[in-house]
């Protein structure tokens, strides 16, 4: 066991575990931030997908002593505010894109990531950067509208 | 091979093949129970914090308010609407993705004539001596609960109706109601106004309250996004992995990997000196795979040293009544039987089929094998199970909450008033939560320690014990006349039994399902081989692997007689009549007709490209479905476009039932793409999903979906659309390249995505 330092969400966090503890286990069991999911505990379903310094990564195979210091972002840190939603959440809502919903925090956070760099993806882009994250629903032709509508309304905000 | 009947295999699958039978049954709407409710009792019930005014329940013609505080009207367990205009609605059912906490409270708010910006919506809580039926399965979540929720609603329109009727002392009939509120001429009253007004008149009788034609429809059929959806997207604790309570470990428990094995002995000790191991025992169980099979449980403070020390577990298992099944050597057996014309049990035997066969212009035969499926819902089985003050409190994703408080109770040796069972968000279903084994486990964990647990399977664990959706055989042959009919149609069905005498849970194929009363000469025979892997409903149970079959064949037999497959498979369907088993042919001729209409059927198509049609009825919901696929040489398949035509009566949510179809398409094409599951000396052979290669993005097509609306009484839509996808998409490849798959998945014959 040791204490480890985390930045979650832009706060400061402290779990006292062993450190090769994957980060899906001290976000859902020491910090409470059960929004991360836990889907095959082997990167190949990315339910369990959060953001390393803005990349995305597979939660359930990186041990915490490897994230200590960085910037973490889970889906309960996605939106800007409690009132305010990130626009690609938004999009999830107007396009009706959950069926089970399980799977979604980790789309979500696969397409914050994929915005961040590419606020213009095109069809191939958006089935690039998903390609790791599956849905057992088969919510997917929603999930690439949403990513479209998202950024459409990223692209008017800045004009 | 072993041919062992084990009796617990034999009550088992009793249980399940009833359960099947139960959820696939078209019984009557579920009734209003009249059970009389005070206020204290309601809120008790509903966890209802602060006063209300309450009605008694409320079926009953002579029911009348009960005392209560705030204003609120709560005509009954379903809806109340406080003094503000706020409704809160309960949905009664397990949400499993679909879309059901938001369908069901539309179909109350329609005939409230609620606006729906009014309506929040809450998970009613698990008592089916109020609510009725409190499962999810074989898509009759709306066609049994339909006339329940409408007169729900209805009930409370009316009463309001009838309090502003009072108030402004004109007749009732006067008045109508929109938008949550009551108008009269120029007057206007809100509902929440008129709240505690009707909360002190006499309840109407359910059974004769006044419902809307469908004309007059407001709400239902237009797009809605789900209520919970913000919750989804925000990462709020909704599933049952999410569940957390003061004081809880996290369990985990080893079953042999054998069904079947029993616990010899465990290194328990080695086990508990582990960190964060609180406890380590095993549990005997009672060898029933749907409740709780032998194994050692693992209590620790968290979900990583669960798993940690359950990899350093070690069983010595008793496995000599354990599963020896071999997929490869049933498959063996069944290619051996499969020469055979018939088997040795017959099912169906209309006019003559060896007649028409030896008279055919031309005959067609033909071996169809599909494997063994998992359900693979994304979220592991898992429950929070809690032994306290003489009960024992679940908070489980199952399907069934209804049915699982006898099946804990048994499981546990206790009455069902000693289970308290919450319902949580289900993580995918798919058929597999029907059963509440992990539950039950859960519940025989808490009852060994003295705080709450979450019992929590990995997804190795997931796979491996699964009521599979079990693989089969179909030996056919068929004839065509010299005017190109079908005329004649065998089918050996080679599949799989636990009881030795019926067919497993989902491996069965009745004699009344198309084509069988389509047809001048039809005979079905099966003959059964034993196994002992648990096999259950999956999906549209039978229809999601026998209708690849049929349909398939269906074409095979098109193309022999040089028959445009539309036209062919509308002359089997035939004048518009009703079927026994509800097969519709008339409403099967018109989805066809569209699918093929909107899909362009006939048109010219780029090179490569193919296009495949199929019809399937199941569920009470006629689906047809036009898929085209480009195939190149290197056999690797493009899915372009599925069209989904479909005829399930009224719609409730558009964009609910939508996504169910978008969704079978994705779910049809995965499974015959790429799933199987094998098993070898009784373990299953695949054991996360990089054996187990579920669909993923790019591969997915454009779907297209589109209903006919119809008086007809509505039935749900999570399953009947998976039935088609799989022959359309062969029927499909076929035109485009001219392979004729006769195996799955796909993969096998040699294709790739």
């Amino acid at each position: 066991m040791a204490s480890i330092q985390l930045r979650v969400n832009g706060k400061s966090v402290t779990a006292d575990v062993d450190p090769a503890t994957p980060l899906l286990w001290v976000l859902r069991d020491s910090l409470g931030l059960v929004g991360t999911k836990f889907g095959c505990g082997m990167a190949l379903c990315g339910a369990c997908t959060v953001l390393v310094d803005g990349k995305p990564i597979r939660a359930c195979t990186t041990p915490v002593s490897g994230v200590t210091g960085q910037a973490i972002t889970t889906i309960e840190g996605l939106a800007p505010s409690t009132e305010k939603l990130h626009p690609l959440q938004q999009a999830w809502i107007d396009h009706d894109v959950p069926q089970c919903g399980y799977c979604q925090a980790g789309q979500l956070m696969s397409a914050s990531a994929l915005l961040a760099s590419n606020p213009k993806p095109t069809d191939a882009d958006i089935d690039a950067a998903m390609a790791g994250n599956i849905c057992r629903c088969g919510t997917y032709q929603r999930v690439r509208a949403a990513i479209h509508s998202a950024a459409d309304t990223l692209a008017r905000r800045k004009a | 091979m072993n041919a062992r009947v084990n009796d617990t295999d034999m009550t088992v699958d009793e249980t399940l093949r009833q359960l099947i039978g139960e959820m696939e049954s078209s019984a009557v709407s579920a009734p209003f129970r009249a059970v009389k409710l005070d206020r204290r009792s309601f809120l008790k019930l509903t966890g209802l914090a602060g006063g209300g005014l309450v009605l008694g329940f409320a079926m009953g013609s002579d029911a009348v308010a009960a005392a209560g505080g705030d204003g609120a009207f709560a005509p009954n367990a379903f809806l109340r609407i406080a003094r503000d205009g706020s409704i809160l609605i309960y949905s009664k059912g397990p949400e499993i993705g679909q879309g059901i906490k938001t369908a069901f409270p539309l179909i109350i708010a329609e005939e409230l004539d609620a606006k729906w910006s009014d309506v929040k919506v809450e998970q009613a809580p698990v008592n089916p001596a109020v609510f009725g039926r409190q499962s999810a399965g074989g898509s009759r979540s709306i066609p049994d609960s339909w006339d329940q929720l409408r007169r729900a609603g209805a009930v409370a329109r009316q009463m309001l109706i009838a309090a502003a009727a009072a108030q402004w002392k004109v007749p009732a009939g006067e008045c109508s109601a929109s938008d949550s509120m009551v108008t009269h001429g120029k007057r206007k009253a809100a509902y929440g106004a008129l709240a505690s007004k009707a909360a002190a008149l006499p309840v109407p009788d359910a059974a004769t309250v006044k419902l809307k034609d469908r004309k007059e429809y407001r709400l239902l059929g237009k797009w809605y996004t789900g209520v919970d959806n913000r919750a989804v997207v925000t990462g709020k604790p909704l599933f049952g992995i999410d569940q957390t309570l003061p004081g809880m470990k996290i369990a985990v428990y080893q079953r042999c990997p054998a069904t079947g094995g029993k616990v010899r002995s465990a290194n328990l000790d080695e086990i508990r000196q582990l960190p964060g191991v609180r406890d380590a025992f095993v549990i005997e169980g009672n060898g029933k795979t749907t409740e709780i099979m032998p194994g050692v449980a693992i209590v620790a403070d968290t979900t990583w040293a669960a798993f940690e020390a359950r990899k350093k577990l070690r069983v010595d298992w008793d496995e000599s009544a354990a599963s020896k099944d071999s997929w490869k050597d049933l498959s063996k057996r069944a290619a051996e039987l499969a020469k055979l014309p018939t088997g040795t049990t017959t099912l169906a035997n209309i006019g003559n089929v060896d007649e028409a066969l030896k008279g055919a212009a031309k005959t067609v035969s033909a071996l169809y094998t599909y494997p063994f499926v998992s359900h693979a819902p994304l979220e592991p089985q898992n429950c929070t199970a809690w032994s306290h003050d003489g009960i024992v409190e679940f908070w489980s994703p199952t399907q069934t909450a209804d049915r699982a408080i006898e099946t804990a109770a048994g499981a546990l040796g206790i009455t069902p008033d000693k289970v308290k069972i919450h319902q949580t968000r289900v993580g995918g279903g798919f058929g597999r939560r029907l059963m509440n084994d992990y539950m039950c486990e859960a519940g025989a964990i808490a009852q060994k320690v003295a705080h709450p647990v979450k019992l929590v399977w990995t997804r190795e664990q997931d796979l491996a014990h699964d009521f599979f959706r079990a693989g089969g055989f179909h030996s056919l042959t068929g004839s065509v006349d010299a005017a190109g009919k079908l005329t004649g149609w065998r089918n050996h069905f080679i599949t799989f039994t636990h009881d030795g005498k019926a067919p497993s849970s989902g491996a069965d194929w009745p004699a009344n399902q198309f084509p069988g009363l389509s047809l001048p000469n039809y005979q079905l025979s099966h003959t059964l081989l034993p196994i002992r892997t648990p096999t259950g409903p999956w999906r549209a149970p039978r229809s999601c692997s026998v209708a690849w079959v049929i349909q398939s064949f269906l074409h095979e037999l098109a193309v022999a007689a040089g028959r445009d497959h539309r036209d062919f498979l509308l002359e089997v369907m035939g004048e518009p009549r009703i079927l026994d088993g509800g097969l519709n042919t008339g409403r099967a001729a018109d989805v066809i007709k569209l699918a093929c209409e909107k899909a362009g059927w006939g048109k010219t198509l780029p090179k490569g490209h193919g296009m495949g049609l199929a019809f399937h009825f199941s569920h009470a919901g006629h689906i047809a479905e036009v898929a085209e696929v480009s195939v190149d040489e290197n056999k690797r398949i493009r899915l372009h476009r599925v069209v989904v035509a479909g005829d399930i009566g009224p719609i409730v949510n558009m964009s609910g039932a939508n996504n169910q179809c978008e969704g079978a398409v994705v779910d049809g094409f995965s499974t015959m793409m790429g799933l199987e599951i094998t098993m070898e000396n009784g373990l299953i052979e695949q054991t996360n999903f990089h054996q187990y290669p579920l669909l993923r993005i790019g591969s997915h097509p454009k779907v297209e979906v589109h209903f006919i609306q119809s008086d007809n009484p509505p039935t749900g839509v999570g399953e009947p659309a998976l039935p088609p996808v799989a022959p359309a998409i062969a029927n499909a490849i076929f035109a485009a390249c001219g392979h004729r798959v006769r195996t799955l998945p796909l993969t096998k014959e040699g294709f790739t995505v």
